[in-house]
């Protein structure tokens, strides 16, 4: 199949997906007790009859189910999102607002796992009985074992509380006066500790992963050969194995996609970083369903584009599957 | 009966108090918390403190309230109740701007007026006014149809944000309005700079404010910070210089260690958050008698509540009146521990019980992590009188909320906010008339009973301080007899502040209250 082809249908088929994502999630989320009044009512210690009723009629949380659902995705098809109950804006430029935070948070932790878990993985491989085997083994296991929450929570006790070199939780320190310079600098001192716990459950898969595929390849008779005909160590494992080892390390990266963003909501929310996370559990608990529905669109749309990208970095790297 | 209380004597009494303080230093940037995001910036159309400590920041309202519960000047310079009650007069400080430079006049206090009344979730707080006269600029005469005392709290504080008609008054919606959470103009102490959801509220001096050399600070940077760990060490590292409404006792008892914070417990009574056990009064299975009710009062342990689940940090309320009201009856039958006699009352009620010791089942609910621990704890306490609880959490607030305001539940935690004066926040507990499914925080008890119902009444329409604190002590007798709910403690409401923060709020609104005193050290 060629790669243009491959593409469109990936993107039919994302297009069915992307469907199936907001009604079943419509459905979902009414089903769930309680509604955006309740909650608007929570948050403000009490309100009147009248104005319980006044906003369950604004909202049309009245209408029957079909109804509503109907509103909505004729909505969608005209590319309109709805209004966010909860903030009464564009539910299009709330999400649009916080997406880049999101964003940034997961490819830097994305990055920084695939990086540092390969370049783990390539060196235990290397040594199989070595010291760094171990710690691979054991960072792995730790990594799946704890959960993201914990894991920030000690890295906030041991680097805000115990050693304090850096801030609670935010994107950026609205004190902090300077240009842009200083303000990019303020993001990446925000960005450490939460891109360190998001990256910490995927350090563990892709040194694991990287190591088993190296391992593999090192046996296989073309690195024999090449090792044979006195290729140099380094050149033998970062070009020759570490090229077809990556297939696997890719594969799953893409296919990770959206359980990292499923893990920024945890990490953004103990974090206090202002992304699609935080909004996520905002709108979740009061119940403002459009913005919920617009995140699992806009968070379902970058699984699936992200995808499609896995697809095409693989048929780069790996030249058999253009034929297959 | 005319009441008069000029500025000067009221400038008396703050320079009286301020005079024992050091003095306030000019300048710096105070960085505080706000626990919730808020949906907007515009009170008058929003309630909750979320919106209340920046709205009360940014619009100022015609009285302020000293912690002694008495109304201050604010854009009121002076006001008078007419002799039959049914009028308030106010008289406008002049001169007074909003932040855009536009003249504060009475027909801005007429129609923020207006707005609150339509838009607010409190229909109480203005329902008796008929309308409001704008004589001149700086006069407004509020019209009543019946003696409304709840008037003057009502117009104190985030309840009542005067917002310029120049701006609101446009023909859109003001629950909608763009302007209430952008470029927002009021008049209050400091100017609104700039509001990211989730994030921050950023506010700046405003040097035209209408009291001479006040605020101190050049900025407020209020930072949305939800998690209450995550605040407790920004506070200790000094990120964080001020958090109002901190109520965790675990992170209060390590907060009160520290040396370089003040742990306040002053303040919040008209905010009024009290914890209680209400029952369904109307359910098919016991709670709806009044000795079952009773015999579970006496079972709970409050003081052990108190102690150990609390930590020291709350102290009892024995009434559904906060305790800092003028209106708190604590004379009231408190149910102290007696298992003894709870079990005899359910003996003789013929509640008997059966071969595994248990008299009947119960569900106890809870909606929120911060009741949980009240909730666990009546499972063992109401084993004792063979009362078999199950506790029933919810995943979030709707689901709770659409559980007991369709009435279907026995028992349940609950917290509820008495918002100023008991008109606004007390009788929708108890009122008859106020059964509604569907609503939360409206008698969700199914509570009736005529003479409470008619207390309510009087105590709600006279000015007669006296004569209301008769009603409210008989009112507050009868409900400690009947027990449509068992109060178990206020919300333990904290201010904590950073040693460099002078005149950290204790007021009686918290800090949903103008922040012009603050200064930084």
């Amino acid at each position: 199949m060629s790669l243009w082809k491959a593409i469109v249908t990936r993107i039919g088929y994302g297009l069915l997906l992307l469907l199936a994502v907001l009604v079943l999630n419509f459905t979902l989320i009414s089903i769930a007790p309680g509604d955006i009044a309740d909650s608007i009512a929570g948050d403000m210690g009490g309100a009147d009859a009248e104005v319980i009723e006044e906003i369950r009629e604004r909202y049309g949380l009245n209408e029957p189910f079909y109804v509503q659902l109907w509103k909505y995705m004729s909505g969608v098809f005209r590319f309109d999102l709805g209004y966010s109950y909860f903030f009464n804006v564009p539910v299009t430029e709330i999400v649009l607002e916080r997406l880049p935070a999101t964003l940034l948070l997961v490819v830097s932790a994305q990055v920084l796992a695939i990086v540092s878990g390969t370049f783990l993985g390539v060196l235990a491989a290397k040594n199989p009985r070595g010291i760094l085997n171990a710690v691979v083994t054991f960072l792995a296991l730790f990594g799946f074992a704890a959960p993201v929450f914990w894991t920030g929570i000690l890295l906030i006790i041991a680097f805000v509380s115990v050693i304090p070199i850096f801030p609670v939780g935010g994107m950026r320190d609205v004190t902090v006066e300077g240009g842009f310079f200083v303000q990019t600098l303020d993001l990446l001192y925000h960005l450490v500790l939460p891109m360190v716990t998001l990256a910490s459950i995927y350090l563990a898969l892709y040194s694991r992963l990287a190591r088993a595929s190296m391992q593999e390849v090192l046996g296989a008779d073309y690195v024999r050969t090449a090792r044979a005909k006195g290729v140099p160590e380094r050149t033998v494992l970062y070009k020759h194995a570490l090229k077809n080892a990556l297939g696997p390390v890719i594969t799953v990266a893409g296919l990770q996609f959206a359980s990292v963003i499923s893990g920024a909501v945890v990490v953004e929310t103990v974090f206090s970083w202002p992304g699609l996370g935080t909004l996520a559990l905002q709108s979740i608990l009061a119940r403002d369903t459009p913005t919920i529905m617009g995140i699992l669109f806009f968070s379902s749309l970058v699984v699936i584009v992200f995808n499609i990208l896995t697809d095409i970095a693989l048929r780069l790297v790996d030249p058999r599957i253009k034929s297959g | 009966m005319k009441r008069l209380l000029s500025l000067t004597a009221a400038l008396a009494l703050s320079t009286g108090l301020s005079a024992q303080a050091e003095e306030p230093k000019k300048g710096g940037t105070l960085v505080m918390a706000l626990q919730q995001t808020p949906r907007h910036l515009n009170p008058a159309v929003q309630s909750g403190t979320a919106t209340g400590q920046p709205g009360a920041q940014l619009f100022a309202a015609p009285f302020r309230y000293d912690e002694g519960w008495n109304p201050q000047p604010y854009l009121a310079e002076s006001w008078e109740i007419a002799d039959d009650e049914l009028s308030v007069t106010l008289n406008l400080v002049k001169g007074a701007k909003f932040h855009d430079g536009e003249p504060i006049t009475s027909e801005d206090i007429a129609f923020s007026i207006k707005t609150v009344q339509e838009n607010h979730p409190f229909k109480s707080m203005f329902a008796p006014v008929e309308k409001v006269e704008t004589p001149d600029e700086h006069t407004a005469i509020i019209r009543l149809s019946k003696p409304h005392p709840a008037l003057m709290l009502a117009m104190s504080s985030q309840l009542l944000s005067i917002i310029p008609k120049h701006i609101y008054g446009d023909g859109q919606d003001p629950k909608t309005h763009p302007r209430n959470g952008d470029n927002v103009v009021g008049s209050g102490p400091f100017k609104f700079v700039e509001y990211k959801k989730d994030q921050h509220v950023i506010l700046e001096r405003n040097d035209d404010y209408f009291i001479e050399g006040r605020p101190y600070l050049d900025k407020i940077v209020m930072r949305v910070m939800k998690d209450g760990s995550a605040r407790t060490i920004a506070l200790e590292s000094g990120e964080l210089h001020m958090s109002g409404f901190e109520q965790d006792p675990l992170n209060l008892v390590r907060l009160k260690k520290n040396d370089d914070l003040n742990v306040s417990d002053k303040g919040y009574g008209a905010i009024g958050p009290i914890n209680w056990l209400a029952f369904n009064t109307q359910a098919d299975g016991p709670t709806s008698d009044k000795v079952v009710r009773q015999a579970i009062a006496y079972a709970v342990d409050t003081n052990f509540m108190l102690k150990a689940l609390m930590r020291g940090t709350a102290s009892p309320a024995k009434t559904g009146i906060h305790p800092d009201s003028p209106f708190y009856d604590d004379s009231v039958e408190d149910y102290a521990l007696d298992i003894e006699k709870a079990n005899k009352m359910l003996d003789d009620a013929g509640y008997e019980k059966g071969s595994d010791g248990m008299r009947f089942k119960l569900t106890v609910d809870y909606g929120w992590p911060t009741v949980k621990p009240p909730a666990e704890y009546m499972k063992p306490a109401l084993k004792k009188i063979g009362i078999d609880v199950t506790v029933r959490a919810s995943a979030d607030f709707p689901t709770w909320s659409k559980r007991i305001s369709n009435h279907e539940f026995d028992m349940t935690i609950d917290n509820v906010f008495n918002w100023g004066d008991p008109v606004i926040g007390v009788h929708r507990t108890y009122n008859s008339q106020n059964i509604k499914k569907g609503v939360i925080w409206s008698n969700t008890q199914q509570y009736v009973n005529e003479r409470v119902d008619e207390l309510m009444e009087l105590a709600g329409s006279t000015n007669d301080q006296d004569l209301r604190k008769k009603y409210y002590a008989e009112f507050q007798q009868i409900l400690a007899d009947e027990l449509p709910l068992y109060p178990l403690f206020p919300s333990p409401y904290h201010t904590i502040s950073n040693k460099k923060v002078g005149n950290p709020s204790d007021s009686i609104w918290g800090t949903s209250h103008p922040l012009d005193q603050v200064y930084l050290k």
